[in-house]
């Protein structure tokens, strides 16, 4: 087998083309070309504007509440004996999770379009909700695509969509969960294109979108860089996020990946097990194809049918993973390992009573994994886990997984 | 080689255009979907789109997700459809058959082994939605290689600088979209339509046929007043899908309420 050859930088991609190697790409239809080329017109503007970055800066002090703090979670350090463990605390922003950090990014983009309606597609609702808010602030009109059977399970999530003027619009299709809502928001924005934006969740979809959102998602690794030397005076050794399209990971990651001494871990969702065959893990148990506007690893049978994911974790709950996580695989760069349902669930419940928070279905896969190697790793081990999400949105979810009565 | 050329050239030699029927491959299941496909030339279709089952269709609309589901709950594949189109072939050399669908089965078959089989089988042609002429390059000299036309979208969102891009790489004849949406939904503006081909010729000598919200003979007639062809899709997609409800496993009665539909539709371009 041929040597991976390692690049200078694991930082430079996106090319011109939107691949990471053979990953990411384009894959839509011609109608949406036009637009997903206009907006990576606009992005690259934007990004290269001083003013553009201030504004956004702005929003992300005085309205997400950024920096998040990095906290030293000493009880669960002192618990497994081994690695420092700091958590990132992402769900400490407004709205509650990281994606806050992308819809306020992607809006003020929207805005510099023109663009008075915004579609988004969510899976646990944290997209929905952010967005949601995001555009009760600027006064845009906005329409969420959510699967009919998450509607279900992330009932707290769909009412303050709905508090915050959003038309949450429930997708029977499918196995009406992520995958399907984000079909219909592209159908949507097909029928559309004069007048909407498409505000994808995660790192994926079309070019420019894994590339935009890493960007707007990348503040959480580049503020754990500054935090982490003010309290340590050096590097991670580890980083450590759970991974459904891949944000909040790709977001931590990138500021690292040129660091070769950090060690960095993606945590995808296992379900009741690989082995069953009802999981959400597109890289441990995917096959490269394409779906959604990119190239990536999928979760697909023989005749390249693309599978239904399942995870507890709605936000996990997706048959793919963002392309630059399927690149950074194949270049052995991100380590990619699993968590089940099982496990998350036990590491939300010592969570939630050793440090006193509560953390999303989401991260506690993250926090699952960092409960496995921590305990080998030494006491100068510097470990930092993004606590991507809150999880009183799943606290129903939970009750019925522990079969409790609320 | 493709027939598709052919048959345009027939068309003009008979002062008409063309009308282009689409299908999903074993909808509501292969037998049914195979009487279907045998009786369309006869019952007034010039060219054949076979729509490649795909579970998640984001350019179709509900009566093409519909018509898509049906089809996998028999797990339809390419080796099936390939099978149908020989039969089709044993009968009938002449109606071009066009392949269309998404990228993700085809890339899991292997881009040069589709090709190859698809020639083989008898197809002409093949439009897959999501692989603009960007992301073409991996399957386009597959093509080529085999004889196999690739035919290319426009959209009303295409623009001159842009047309040339996707005419470059096309070949058989152009398919414009109608309408902004997806198949099915909206009605395509025959207007609109006038303007959008007009300004298509500028840039191709290709045939150009269009698709996308055309329902009924009266549309079929306006829209390609305008084009070479007209393409009806998920009209015909609706009549297997209450025959299949009506009839259900009567694949004979199923294929005669299709080919009365497409016969009524032909007189648009007779």
């Amino acid at each position: 087998m041929a040597l991976v050859q390692t690049p200078n930088t694991f930082r430079a991609g996106a090319d011109e083309n939107g691949h990471f190697g053979i990953f990411g790409g384009r894959y839509v239809a011609e109608t949406l070309m036009p637009l997903i080329l206009e907006v990576e017109k606009a992005y690259n503007a934007a990004k290269a504007d001083p003013a553009f970055q201030a504004e956004l800066t702005s929003f992300n002090t005085h309205y997400a509440g950024r920096p998040s703090p990095l906290y030293f979670a000493e009880r669960l350090t002192a618990h497994f004996g081994g690695a420092k463990i700091y958590f990132k605390r992402d769900e400490l922003n407004h709205t509650g999770s990281h994606k806050i950090n992308n819809c306020l990014g992607q809006i003020l983009l929207a805005r510099r379009m023109g663009k008075p309606r915004i579609i988004a597609e969510t899976g646990a609702g944290q997209h929905g909700v952010a967005i949601a808010t995001v555009c009760a602030r600027f006064g845009l009109q906005c329409v969420v695509y959510m699967g009919a059977k998450d509607i279900e399970r992330q009932k707290p999530n769909v009412f303050r969509m709905k508090l915050l003027g959003a038309e949450v619009r429930a997708v029977e299709k499918g196995h009406g969960t992520l995958k399907d809502a984000m079909n219909e928001a592209l159908r949507d924005w097909v029928a559309n294109v004069e007048n909407t934006y498409y505000a994808i969740g995660t790192a994926a979809g079309p070019h420019p979108y894994p590339t935009m959102v890493r960007d707007f998602q990348s503040v959480i690794g580049n503020e754990v860089r500054t935090q982490l030397h003010e309290a340590e005076g050096r590097l991670p050794d580890s980083v450590v996020a759970c991974i459904g399209g891949g944000s909040n990971a790709i977001g931590l990651f990138h500021p690292f990946l040129d660091d070769a001494s950090v060690r960095i871990i993606g945590v995808e969702a296992a379900g009741k097990g690989l082995a069953t065959g009802e999981h959400s893990a597109s890289i441990t148990g995917g096959e490269p194809g394409v779906l959604h506007g990119n190239r990536t690893y999928l979760l697909q049978d023989a005749n390249g049918q693309i599978k239904d994911a399942h995870s507890i974790s709605a936000g996990l709950d997706y048959p793919g993973i963002g392309p630059e996580h399927a690149w950074l695989h194949d270049m052995k760069r991100v380590e990619y390992v699993s968590a089940t349902d099982t496990e998350a669930l036990a590491a939300f419940q010592l969570c939630s009573k050793l440090e006193g928070i509560l953390p999303a279905l989401e991260p506690a896969h993250a926090l699952a994994y960092v409960t496995k190697i921590a305990p080998q790793l030494p006491k100068d081990h510097l470990m930092v886990m993004n606590m991507c999400g809150r999880g009183d949105k799943d606290v129903f979810t939970i009750a019925d997984a522990l079969g409790a009565q609320m | 080689m493709s027939r598709i050329p052919a048959r345009f050239a027939a068309l003009t030699s008979q002062g008409r255009k063309g009308l282009v029927t689409f299908i999903t491959a074993g909808d509501p299941d292969m037998a049914t979907f195979q009487k279907i496909l045998m009786g369309l030339p006869t019952a007034g279709a010039d060219i054949i789109e076979i729509g490649m089952p795909f579970s998640d269709p984001m350019a179709d609309g509900p009566s093409i997700q519909l018509s898509s589901q049906r089809a996998l709950k028999h797990n339809i594949a390419l080796p099936n459809i390939f099978e149908g189109i020989s039969a089709f072939r044993k009968v009938d050399t002449s109606t071009p058959i066009v392949l269309m669908g998404y990228y993700n089965p085809i890339y899991r078959y292997g881009a040069a082994k589709f090709s190859k089989d698809a020639a083989a089988a008898g197809a002409d042609g093949v439009i897959i939605v999501d692989l603009p002429p960007e992301e073409a390059d991996e399957l386009l000299p597959h093509l080529n290689d085999n004889g196999l036309n690739f035919i290319f979208l426009t959209a009303p969102t295409s623009s001159d600088q842009r047309l040339p891009k996707i005419i470059s790489k096309a070949s058989g004849f152009i398919y414009h979209v109608a309408v902004m949406g997806v198949t099915g939904t909206k009605s395509a503006d025959a207007n609109l339509v006038h303007a959008d081909v007009a300004r298509l010729r500028r840039h191709t000598s290709l045939p150009i046929a269009v698709g996308f919200g055309i329902k009924t003979a009266a549309q079929v007639k306006a829209i390609a007043a305008h084009a070479d062809a007209a393409v009806v899709g998920s009209a015909i997609v609706d009549v297997i899908a209450e025959g299949a409800k009506k009839y259900p496993g009567q694949a004979d009665t199923i294929a005669a309420e299709v080919h009365r539909f497409v016969k009524d539709l032909a007189v648009g371009v007779r």
